[in-house]
């Protein structure tokens, strides 16, 4: 797909709209015509040198024509594979017709973060890929774009400087503790709260939001976003507490023996980031992409003259990995000033865990992909920084256990490549502190805390969900499990207050 | 917010604040760091170790060493103004109990974390013998509240203005040969200084352990910057630390990668002992 304009896709799209609104009734097969709208955004060449939001967002025009591609099933897929069961033919409708807070209100029934949801949801594999227009048209990129519709109409809204805020119940004396400001936290908050119980997050940084404050960089979800989420959450009158360890801090059973909070959620997300286990890789220049795009984003060092953090200089970037975390990581790097960045990855492009949408628009930045390799070692110089890595290459094999086809080394494939940074993107553990510090609490061989069909823990009042849970997964699973944790923790709350 | 209610310079460039912070103060154990923000959207986040905590009071004790802008900007800070951002107690603490004789060794500001373990250990029945070192007199710290503590004390400054003219590893080595020799040494201090008293007692196969101060983002394990080579395995030091065996710590790594944003910032940390182990290695 080659780069388009935001004002050549705005003219087409207010001259499609004018032909459309000319038919009286649209058929099914007057709908499926309606092109499917592409996303406006960003000229690459600029904003491979900006922290500028990449994607514009819909204007009116095309978000009507999307939503006019929508063909208003009966059996509508879609809701079934949105982790949070979102009325999309609902909500979709409205926008056709033009009633766009009306829309935002359906969606808000379900769906606390629309904002974020809408950008950073992999829709792809989920509210996308069973809708009827896609399969119809044999191509997954041409079904409903579910996702954009949302984030237009949340975007909306948030532009008319009115959003609502959630009602509140009269105070029912009962108190709940939130480790964790990640999706999952946020939503338990939320939902808990809007029943009358007072709320209060604890996070351990400084700042609200968690991965979708201190991992995923601003040209992909701007803070702001986060930041008015978080604003409505207080004015709901959520309480926080920053800078608190849960575990050390404060013992997590500690929150209920000593404090009386009447039950805890825990979200603490993923941790601990992997490394290769490889040669040279505690050299100088070598980081986790969460350490890198933690310095970038959180500690916000991408902004030189004012951050006291300092980030490396770095010349030519190898990013080792294939998920979204790696493509993020590379196109930090090119935004704060690398000449060269490279993705190395084990398998195909296929078999990349990434967003389709992340690859295009890394690939449009200037990011180089070179598949089936894998480093063998890194090299230093005589101070130790990073100055080169040797690689493997790899052709693929018969398929493992994940379905992949798993990639086998080249015997004697090895090569050389000149690199000065390198930023490991393998994936997380999960971070040891609370089970370290909570021995009663049950967790896997993985070290994620196991929870039943309620995601209660082993432990009496103790909830858990998103990351620490499934391992690294998504901001709207993380929410879906915290829809769960705060319907059972009411549950328990209005039982015990029954009693 | 945490409101400082106490400070004092202790020498040219290292500085003691007594912070307001009840609940780390109440859940604090020897070993443990906090780290803070001179600036919430801004500053880096620093760890320093609690030097003491007073629980009724609700405050914790942190002694520091200008060596770079947060530092020197913290120790701007006056008694009535609030520290932006502070969280903690991070780390693992220390295991503390009766070994039987303990050396501590503490280098330059090392003394400050030192002290609540000394004391701790002492505590717990040890024999505490105490060695300190600095460049000078004017750079030794708490003297008198490790004199307090120790069952033997003992001086040692590179120039000799102060008790012996040595490197702190000549009386451990001599404490070390001792009939019995000690059953643990815990040091704390420069890098360097960590590693030289670690390959001091090697030989004697008396256990080390030292404090590591690498370079951290979050200190809560989240980012792998702290991770330093032990033994075999890459570690952690938010984590899986501060407190190591200095026998199997990797301090030529962890040397190099403390030095990694070197361009940008400025040492002045450097001791002699640096210099004296960059001049015996230029020697082999
Ligand atoms: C770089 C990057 C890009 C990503 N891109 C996408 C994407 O495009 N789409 C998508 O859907 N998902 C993406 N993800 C995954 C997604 O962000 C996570 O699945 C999601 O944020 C998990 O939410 P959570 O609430 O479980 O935890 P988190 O978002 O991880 O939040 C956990 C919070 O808990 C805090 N915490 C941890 N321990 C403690 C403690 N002991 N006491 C107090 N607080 C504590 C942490 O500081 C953190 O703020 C990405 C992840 C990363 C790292
Ligand atoms: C667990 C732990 C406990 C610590 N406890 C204390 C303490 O009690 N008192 C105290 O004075 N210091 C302590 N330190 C060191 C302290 O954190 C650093 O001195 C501080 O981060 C320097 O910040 P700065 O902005 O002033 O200097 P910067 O401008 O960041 O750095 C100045 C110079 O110091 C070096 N440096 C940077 N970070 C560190 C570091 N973490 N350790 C050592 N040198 C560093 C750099 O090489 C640089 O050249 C501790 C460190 C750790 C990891
Ligand atoms: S499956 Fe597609 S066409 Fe059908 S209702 Fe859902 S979004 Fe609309
Ligand atoms: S929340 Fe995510 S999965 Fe659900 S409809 Fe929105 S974009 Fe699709
Ligand atoms: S400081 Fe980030 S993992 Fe230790």
């Amino acid at each position: 797909m080659s780069y388009h304009s935001p004002e050549k896709i705005q003219k087409s799209a207010v001259e499609n709209l004018n032909e459309v609104k000319k038919k009286e009734v649209l058929k099914p097969k007057d709908r499926m015509a309606i092109p499917a709208q592409e996303m406006p955004n960003q000229d690459p060449v600029q904003r491979a040198k900006n922290l500028e939001e990449v994607s514009i967002g819909y204007s009116a025009e095309q978000a009507q024509l999307e939503a006019m591609r929508c063909l208003q099933c009966k059996k509508a897929k879609c809701i079934n594979d949105c982790p949070v069961g979102i009325d999309i033919p609902g909500f979709i409708k409205e926008i056709a017709d033009g009633n766009f807070q009306e829309a935002i209100n359906i969606i808000k029934n379900t769906s606390l973060l629309p904002a974020i949801c809408g950008r950073v949801c992999p829709q792809e594999t989920q509210c996308q890929m069973a809708c009827t227009v896609g399969i119809g048209l044999k191509d997954i990129e041409k079904a409903v774009a579910i996702g954009r519709l949302e984030r237009f109409v949340a975007d909306w809204e948030r532009a008319t400087g009115n959003v609502r805020i959630p009602q509140v119940k009269a105070a029912t004396g009962k108190k709940i503790a939130v480790v964790g400001s990640g999706p999952a936290g946020l939503v338990v908050a939320a939902d808990v709260r809007r029943e009358g119980h007072d709320v209060t997050i604890f996070e351990a940084f400084h700042k609200l939001g968690g991965v979708m404050r201190y991992g995923i960089p601003e040209f992909r979800l701007p803070n702001d976003i986060v930041d008015e989420e978080i604003e409505t959450l207080k004015k709901m009158g959520v309480k926080v507490e920053t800078n608190f360890v849960v575990g050390r801090t404060r013992k997590l059973v500690d929150l209920i023996n000593k404090d009386g909070y009447d039950a805890v959620f825990v979200g603490t997300g993923a941790g601990l980031p992997m490394f290769m286990g490889i040669p040279g890789e505690n050299l100088v220049g070598v980081f986790s992409a969460n350490e890198y795009l933690t310095r970038a984003n959180l500690m916000r060092a991408f902004d030189k003259d004012h951050a006291d953090t300092p980030i490396y200089a770095s010349k030519k970037v190898a990013v080792l990995g294939g998920g979204n975390v790696a493509m993020d990581a590379a196109r930090m790097a090119l935004r704060l000033g690398a000449e060269k960045v490279s993705v190395v990855y084990r398998r195909t492009e296929k078999e990349m865990p990434a967003r389709n949408e992340e690859i295009e628009h890394a690939k449009e930045e200037g990011i180089e992909f070179n598949f089936l390799q894998n480093p063998k070692r890194i090299i230093g110089t005589d101070d130790g920084r990073v100055k080169a890595m040797e690689c493997l290459r790899y052709q693929l094999g018969e398929p493992d256990a994940s379905g992949r086809r798993r990639p086998i080394v080249i015997e004697g494939s090895e090569f050389i490549m000149d690199v000065d940074t390198v930023l490991v993107s393998i994936g997380n553990g999960s971070n040891p502190l609370i089970s370290q510090t909570t021995p009663a609490l049950g967790v896997n061989k993985w070290g994620n805390i196991v929870v039943n069909d309620e995601q209660k823990s082993s432990v009496n009042k103790i909830y858990a969900g998103g990351d620490i849970v499934l391992g690294a997964a998504t901001v709207i699973l993380a929410m879906g499990e915290g829809r769960r944790a705060a319907a059972a923790i009411n549950k328990q709350l209005s039982d015990e207050l029954k009693a | 917010m945490n409101k400082v209610i106490y400070k004092e310079q202790l020498s040219e460039d290292v500085f003691l604040m007594r912070l307001e912070a009840p609940l780390i103060a109440e859940e604090r154990e020897a070993g443990q760091f906090i780290m803070l923000q001179i600036d919430e959207d801004f500053g880096e986040r620093i760890p320093l170790t609690i030097a003491d905590a007073d629980e009724k009071e609700g405050s914790i004790t942190i002694i520091f060493q200008i060596v770079g802008k947060s530092t020197k900007e913290l120790a701007k800070f006056k008694v009535g103004d609030f520290i932006p951002t502070l969280v903690g107690p991070l780390g693992k603490p220390t295991h503390i109990e009766n070994f039987g004789t303990v050396v501590c060794i503490g280098g330059g500001i090392g003394v400050a974390p030192l002290h609540p373990i000394a004391q701790a250990l002492k505590k717990a029945g040890n024999h505490v013998i105490t060695i300190i070192g600095a460049r000078n007199k004017d750079l030794i710290i708490l003297e008198k509240e490790m004199d307090a503590i120790a069952d033997e004390l003992i001086i040692c400054t590179d120039d000799g203005s102060y008790g012996r003219k040595a490197l702190v590893t000549e009386p451990l080595k001599e404490i070390c040969e001792r009939d019995p020799k000690p059953n643990m040494a815990i040091a704390i201090g420069p890098p360097v200084m960590m590693k030289f008293c670690s390959e001091t007692t090697k030989p004697y196969k008396v256990f080390t352990q030292v404090s590591l101060n690498t370079i951290m983002v979050d200190g809560t394990g989240m980012c792998g910057g702290c991770r330093v080579n032990v033994g075999d395995e890459v570690k952690f030091v938010c984590v899986d630390g501060p407190e190591f065996d200095g026998h199997k710590v990797d301090f030529d790594n962890m040397i190099t990668r403390l030095g990694s944003y070197k361009k940008i910032e400025h040492d002045k940390s450097e001791c002699n002992l640096e210099k004296e182990a960059a001049k015996k290695e230029a020697e082999l």
